[in-house]
């Protein structure tokens, strides 16, 4: 039974984590390595709010979330938005603000900057206590990743499906070139993409990271399993990247609990490989048949 | 009343025109003109170790690493497509191969280094096959993650010395041996990969780059050539990494540094993608200037980005190209 | 003339998310004949030719060549076993000179086993190819860079790249389409050299009048079925062909 409630907490972890890089990749097809630095900084962001700033937690929250945000939109604007078409520069480009934002946080000495080193630093979860679940104690804020997550995946469905915006993402999502002659400006959907995607990120980021430390390894940790969850469910479907946050956040809690924490990587490794080998686009991966087989 | 415009204009040089053709032949002063720039690289990094001191001839043996690793990348992404984000992954498979050769089974550098070379590249192209079908975004992502996993699972496992490294290895019998080893490795590359990407094998992958349906019709099996294309790369790599075990007797988790990922891409995109030459220059520019850096800490890899991004988006044509272009032709405002 | 059927297609059939592209398609091509496929636009033509060179795989039914199944075989063995195509868009290697667009195929597994690995100098044989192909070899035309060329010659180069695989069979998709008539009138003695020497041609046109000139037999597909088969008089005569390409009067 604790695996089962546990199981699936982490796959909802696994599945907000990934849920951002999906958005992004899904709509303007360009792969947002950034994802994981966006969510760290995000989490730096609100512990200086709330440390040095002294400000309200939700307060540091949502200012932190809207910054990512305008971070998100800015990138497009100013540094993947003169790449588009070009897939190599695309990937290199976004690889590199990824390392900036990421190596930066460590950075110490410029400015009067601390930079951010050493696991000392932790923000702290919504509520403190536990609650007894079916029989299984499980903490608050394990609970609200729980729901919250439910929330914003079902809110992305409905927009998605819905909503003006939503659906002219999903259209650039299936056929560019037939979106963009129905109307629907591609730059701009692909900026909003970005800035949603990354305000995703920093939602997840400000859920999950109560539950541990925080410190800059967590984000490429963080960008290695969305793009796990990704690969595994298909780059660009929704109901893949689900269904792989499940299939990975139980495999990875059965093997830690039969094994010990440190195979997590193994079982990403392993699951990867395995669905390389047999089902190369994932388990719900559209073909684009004609252009690129596979 | 019409505005004067000004246009830029390029006229070839008349010594490019009369450097074209057979009768260049007969000139020494056009001969020069078109040798002069290849010879100054082979001389210059033949001669660079012995005009430098100790300390600074280390950092071109670390130039030397780099620029391999920066014409593997060269080579995938811009005459395969392939973008090969996890150089480190080729460097670290190299260098624990090599390295556990020398330390558990008592091998020479000179017997474990080629065979880390080749077997490391057979086991990183094995590990990065699966992708290879796929689309190239796949190949980014797979590249990415594996020197990040062969991290955790070499400190999950414990195997290889986990986190400290395996220690004692032998090195080179000379300073000067280990600066000739590796620009000798450089240089043989370099004409290797020119000579390479000019015959038919070359061709063909940069059809598959550009259009690799087109290609399949014509019944070649693009997988295939993929394949070739990152043994070869990843030869570079494994070699590079073989090496810097013995360069400095100790290898460790380091090895899959995202430094030996991202350095190498720096140089590229800096000194001219697709040119060959360009990278070994970027590397060998960069190198020492991050070597320079090094009381900054993470600086420098934030600096490498920041000068790839510089140069990705305002001067993609890179460093070897501009100066190409320089040597060739001349520029001149124009009323239009 | 003994009929060889040398593609048999039967019960073919795609559907490509909600939309049925092709629907329980069968024929038979025989050796040495030329076979047009017309039909309004969006018919399904275009899929058709990716279902049988093996670029998308057919949901139902099966594909024969030469008496060999080849569904769901790869494009480039399906290639190698002599049924190539052209693309409707071209991408020639802009910067390199036209003749070099042929060393792809001629580095081909099928060209190696043909030429039984002897092959002298692959530039001469690629130039050869070009000058049948109506490149004038004194002009250097095979020389000039591919990004240079009109589109009269992209359009030759590509069957030029076809040709360099020595095929049995050729599945033109749209070969006419942008060319003026009289690009097209110097085209068509080059298919019917083709054909005499014994390459099976299908091809998937709109310009009628001028694919009647060498066609033998034509299909009419549309909204992804076969609506008629037979020699192309005889077709075009038909009600529901007529009513495919001018649409029904509305009483």
């Amino acid at each position: 039974m604790q695996i089962l409630i546990y199981g699936t907490v982490n796959s909802m972890i696994y599945a907000l984590i990934a849920v951002g890089f999906t958005l992004v990749y899904g709509v303007s097809r360009i792969p947002n390595f950034a994802h994981g630095a966006i969510y760290v900084l995000v989490g730096f962001l609100c512990w200086s709010f709330i440390n040095e700033w002294h400000m309200n937690y939700a307060l540091a929250i949502l200012l932190a979330l809207g910054m990512a945000a305008i971070l998100g939109m800015l990138i497009y604007r100013f540094i993947l938005i003169r790449l588009r078409g070009m897939p190599t520069s695309e990937i290199i480009a976004s690889f590199a603000v990824s390392l900036i934002l990421l190596e930066g946080l460590r950075l110490q000495g410029i400015a009067g900057f601390k930079g951010f080193i050493g696991p000392f630093y932790t923000l702290p979860p919504f509520f403190d206590g536990k609650v007894n679940f079916l029989g299984v104690f499980i903490d608050y804020q394990r609970l609200i990743i729980l729901v919250a997550g439910a929330l914003i995946i079902g809110l992305i469905y409905l927009l998605t499906r819905y909503t003006k915006s939503g659906l002219s993402l999903r259209a650039i999502a299936q056929d560019e070139q037939a979106a963009m002659m129905l109307g629907v400006n591609s730059d701009r959907a692909a900026m909003i993409s970005l800035s949603v995607g990354s305000a995703l990120a920093g939602l997840a980021a400000v859920l999950i990271l109560p539950l541990g430390n925080l410190a800059v390894e967590q984000g490429y940790k963080v960008l290695v399993h969305a793009l796990a969850v990704c690969i595994i469910g298909g780059l660009g479907s929704w109901a893949g990247t689900l269904w792989a946050s499940f299939l990975i956040g139980f495999s990875v809690i059965l093997s830690t609990s039969l094994f010990g924490a440190v195979w997590e990587s193994v079982v990403l490794v392993g699951t990867i490989i395995l669905i390389l080998l047999f089902k190369p686009s994932g388990l719900f991966g559209k073909q684009k048949e004609l252009e690129e087989r596979v | 009343m019409p505005k004067e415009e000004k246009r830029k204009k390029r006229i070839d040089r008349s010594i490019t025109v009369r450097s074209r053709g057979l009768y260049a032949l007969t000139s020494w002063r056009e001969m020069t003109f078109l040798a002069a720039p290849r010879v100054l690289l082979v001389i210059a990094l033949l001669l660079l170790p012995l005009t430098v001191d100790l300390y600074w001839q280390r950092v071109l043996c670390a130039a030397g690493i780099y620029a391999l690793l920066a014409l593997g990348f060269d080579f995938l992404a811009e005459y395969v497509g392939l973008v090969c984000l996890g150089g480190a992954l080729f460097i670290g498979i190299g260098g624990y191969i090599s390295g556990s050769l020398n330390a558990y089974l008592h091998w020479q550098p000179w017997a474990s280094i080629p065979v880390a070379t080749l077997g490391g590249a057979i086991i990183s192209t094995l590990i990065l096959l699966p992708c290879l079908r796929l689309r190239g975004i796949y190949f980014a992502i797979i590249s990415f993650m594996f020197p990040l996993f062969c991290v955790s699972i070499i400190i999950a496992t414990g195997i290889l010395g986990s986190t400290e490294g395996i220690s004692g290895l032998d090195t080179f019998s000379s300073v000067r041996m280990e600066q000739y080893v590796i620009f000798g490795a450089v240089l043989i590359t370099l004409f290797f990969l020119r000579r390479l990407v000019s015959e038919d094998f070359g061709l063909i992958l940069r059809g598959i780059k550009d259009n690799d349906q087109a290609v399949r019709a014509s019944g070649i099996n693009i997988t295939a050539y993929k394949i070739k294309a990152v043994f070869i790369a990843s030869l570079l790599g494994c070699f590079a990494g073989a090496y810097l075990g013995h360069l400095y007797g100790w290898l460790g988790l380091s090895l899959f540094a995202m430094d030996f990922s991202i350095l190498p891409i720096a140089a590229t995109v800096m000194g001219g993608m697709g040119t060959l030459a360009g990278p070994v220059i970027g590397a060998f520019l960069l190198t020492p200037l991050s070597e320079a850096l090094r009381g900054f800490g993470q600086l420098r890899v934030v600096l490498y980005c920041v000068v790839l991004l510089g140069f990705i988006l305002y001067k993609p044509e890179g460093l070897l190209n501009y100066l190409d272009r320089k040597y060739h032709q001349f520029e001149r405002w124009e009323n239009v | 003339m003994a009929k060889e059927p040398i593609l048999q297609v039967e019960g073919i059939s795609k559907k490509f998310g909600g939309v049925q592209a092709v629907c329980d398609i069968s024929f038979t091509l025989n050796r040495g004949e030329v076979m047009g496929i017309i039909g309004p636009n969006g018919a399904g033509k275009t899929t058709l030719v990716n279902l049988l060179t093996g670029f998308v795989e057919t949901d139902t039914g099966t594909i024969r060549f030469k008496g060999k199944n080849i569904n769901g075989k790869s494009p480039d063995k399906i290639a190698n076993l002599g049924l190539v195509r052209t693309f409707q868009v071209m991408r020639p290697y802009h910067s390199l000179p036209a003749y070099k667009n042929l060393i792809v195929p001629l580095n081909s597994p099928r060209i190696k086993r043909i030429s039984g690995g002897n092959f002298g100098d692959i530039d001469a044989v690629a130039i050869d190819i070009l000058e049948e192909i109506g490149f004038e070899r004194d002009a250097r035309v095979p020389y000039k860079t591919a990004g240079s060329l009109p589109l009269g010659y992209l359009k030759r180069l590509e069957l030029a790249r076809c040709i360099a695989l020595q095929p049995e069979v050729i599945l033109c998709d749209e070969i006419f389409s942008g060319m003026s008539m009289s690009e097209i009138a110097s085209m068509i003695p080059l298919l019917e050299k083709l054909k005499m020497r014994g390459i099976t041609i299908m091809m998937v046109e709109h310009r009628l009048r001028e694919l009647f000139k060498l066609a033998d037999r034509v299909m009419v597909i549309n909204f992804g079925q076969k609506i008629a088969e037979g020699i192309p008089d005889e077709v075009m005569a038909r009600k529901d062909v007529k009513e495919a390409y001018m649409g029904v009067e509305k009483k």
